[in-house]
């Protein structure tokens, strides 16, 4: 069985160090991970791997940096990895993503019987990438998948959309997006990383490598176009309270026990007729 | 004004009527939006059995239906409902198509786009139409604390999915009158390569947190599975529920059902106390309905401080056990 799984570098965003000064981010600083999604697919492809023996090979478009995710994917079992490379790619949407992973997978194994991707990440939560992959490939699949299991050529898989639990049938080659809800990763073994970064395995391609046509790829190829990026916060005038705990938290119940006081102090009297 | 028509569509999204009113919530704004551009607002609804849905799309506002309603319908499945749409779409050109960002939608509307070969805007919170007639969707960004507005300048149609709670929808208006058109199902239609073997409705979720008055939220800066049961308690005292971020959610310290924010539940408390959020847009999305926030983050810079009436630079689980002691202790005096 040729599985493919698709994988994005994400940053860290809650662990990005902040300017103590500015008060911003230090974007340029941020730590990158495998994508959580990501990493469940991949547990999800290993297993199938280990149950049906084949070929696992792991994809990802971005900057050099991204390499690290396909080499933790290295260490965690695939067999191949491919990074997209080329600043002609950056700067696109779920359309020309899409468009590129496809030609990726086409170039690199096109025998494959399995796609799959996670459901959305953490930097866009868009969710968008899975289904428009399936259509460029046109694959039936499936989307938000916690359980699945394989007989012979047929994939049953059971996804929640909606507030329905459905259990659904396809035959391979089939697409799948998996949530975080089950396949929880695998430890990365130790001495994988560095075996994985000593082999040297990451196979760098560009937009050329993978036949794409250059209209239809990175910001050119995207439909949207961004007017203009503003910071929705700091619209309130807070105030900040920098002391002591104990004393910013009594600060806290005085200077605002108004505005709190109703709701409050409401539940404070019934919390004492219930436990007084 | 160009090739594409002036009409903005709306998909009807019936399947799980009471969680999602937010077809409703769209013909609201689609109604304003198709004002704008000079043209009509329709709703394309596909299934079987539409009669109720049809009358309560037109009576909140569609100045036109587009029904399609057929026993193989009768399940949702976005294969099908996707080959439907696009030919539709194909053969009547909207300028804009709207789709509620349920499951569903979200599928629906990234296979419709990419058939289109057109941009798609996912989680919009706000959509107006500028004065060259595009489609301004305003939408989270770049994994960062950020808004961005999007146009997509030359496709069509232009398309966007909003969450459910995102608009106001109109009320029920049953004098209103407009034309609705039952389509045949298409010849040739290629049966749905995705078998749908069982389908259970589960209960209906639990809206505890979405009508709690106070909400304890809390993040990365919890540290710990141990410290973030700390919340518990101090909820407990407030009489509200806990919440959590997607970090605190990933590492486990919460259930999936507590996250808060663009992939979870959109929450709007009296008074919502923040531990340990950064205040990343996929988290901040989900609170803007709380009118009073108390945030507590070591770093005075970090987003969900700057959101804050009330910032306490300190350590969240410190903070949290002496709330915890402050309010015990002016319940007993």
């Amino acid at each position: 069985m040729n599985i493919v799984v698709c994988l994005k570098q994400v940053p860290m965003v809650s662990e990005l160090p902040w300017d103590s000064k500015t008060g911003r981010l230090k974007r340029g600083q941020a730590e990158g991970m495998m994508n959580p999604a990501c990493k469940h697919a991949l547990e999800a492809g290993l297993r199938l791997k280990q149950a049906q023996g084949g070929r696992l090979t792991v994809l990802s478009m971005g900057p050099p940096e991204a390499q690290e995710v396909l080499y933790e994917a290295l260490a965690l079992g695939a067999d191949q990895a491919v990074l997209l490379c080329d600043p002609r790619l950056a700067g696109a949407d779920t359309l020309a993503t899409s468009y590129t992973l496809a030609r990726a997978i086409q170039a690199v194994t096109p025998d494959f019987d399995l796609a799959l991707l996670g459901c959305h990440t953490t930097d866009s939560e868009t969710g968008q990438v899975g289904p428009q992959l399936a259509e460029e490939l046109d694959l039936p699949a499936a989307f938000n998948v916690e359980h699945l299991q394989l007989a012979g050529r047929t994939l049953t898989v059971r996804r929640v959309s909606d507030g329905f639990l459905e259990t659904l049938e396809l035959d391979l080659p089939a697409l799948l997006t998996i949530t975080t809800q089950e396949f929880t990763p695998r430890e990365t073994p130790l001495g994988g990383l560095e075996r994985a970064f000593a082999q040297g395995a990451v196979r760098m391609l560009d937009a050329l490598a993978i036949g794409a046509d250059l209209e239809l790829v990175g910001e050119k190829g995207s439909a949207g176009r961004m007017l203009r990026v503003y910071s929705p916060a700091a619209q309130k005038k807070g105030v900040l309270l920098t002391g002591a705990v104990k004393k910013s938290v009594q600060e806290l119940l005085e200077r605002y026990g108004d505005r709190l006081g109703g709701l409050i102090g409401q539940d404070l009297a019934s919390e004492e007729e219930g436990h007084g | 004004m160009d090739k594409a028509g002036r009409d903005v569509w709306v998909f009807g999204d019936y399947r799980n009527y009471f969680q999602n009113r937010v077809t409703l919530q769209l013909l609201a704004r689609g109604r304003e939006l198709a004002a704008a551009l000079g043209g009509e607002l329709c709703v394309l609804v596909l299934g079987h059995e539409l009669g109720q849905w049809v009358e309560e799309y037109v009576a909140h506002g569609a100045d036109r239906v587009l029904a399609l309603d057929h026993p193989c319908l009768r399940a949702y499945q976005s294969e099908t409902y996707t080959r439907l749409l696009v030919d539709l779409a194909l053969a009547r050109q909207p300028r804009v198509i709207l789709v509620g960002a349920t499951s569903f939608g979200r599928e629906l509307a990234a296979r419709a786009a990419k058939r289109l070969h057109t941009g798609l805007t996912a989680d919009c919170v706000e959509l107006a139409v500028n004065d060259q007639g595009l489609l301004v969707q305003t939408a989270p960004g770049f994994g960062g604390n950020l808004l961005a507005e999007i146009v997509i300048p030359r496709h069509f149609p232009q398309m966007a999915t909003v969450r459910p709670g995102t608009f106001q929808e109109l009320p029920h208006d049953y004098e209103r009158q407009a034309p609705v058109e039952w389509l045949p199902l298409p010849a040739g239609l290629k049966p749905e390569r995705v078998r749908l073997l069982k389908s259970e409705r589960l209960p209906p979720r639990e809206q505890a947190l979405e009508n709690a008055p106070v909400v304890v939220c809390g993040g990365r800066g919890m540290a710990s599975k141990k410290k973030f049961r700390n919340l518990q308690e101090l909820a407990r005292l407030l009489g509200g529920q806990v919440a959590a971020t997607r970090p605190a959610v990933y590492a486990r310290w919460s259930e999936e059902g507590t996250l808060v924010g663009q992939a979870g539940r959109q929450i709007k408390p009296q008074v919502l106390f923040s531990f340990g959020v950064s205040g990343a847009i996929q988290h901040t999305a989900g609170i803007s309905g709380a009118p009073f926030i108390v945030a507590v983050n070591k770093n005075p810079g970090a987003v969900m401080m700057q959101m804050a009436d009330v910032g306490l630079v300190a350590d969240a689980n410190q903070t949290c056990l002496a709330l915890i002691r402050e309010l015990k202790k002016r319940l007993r005096s």
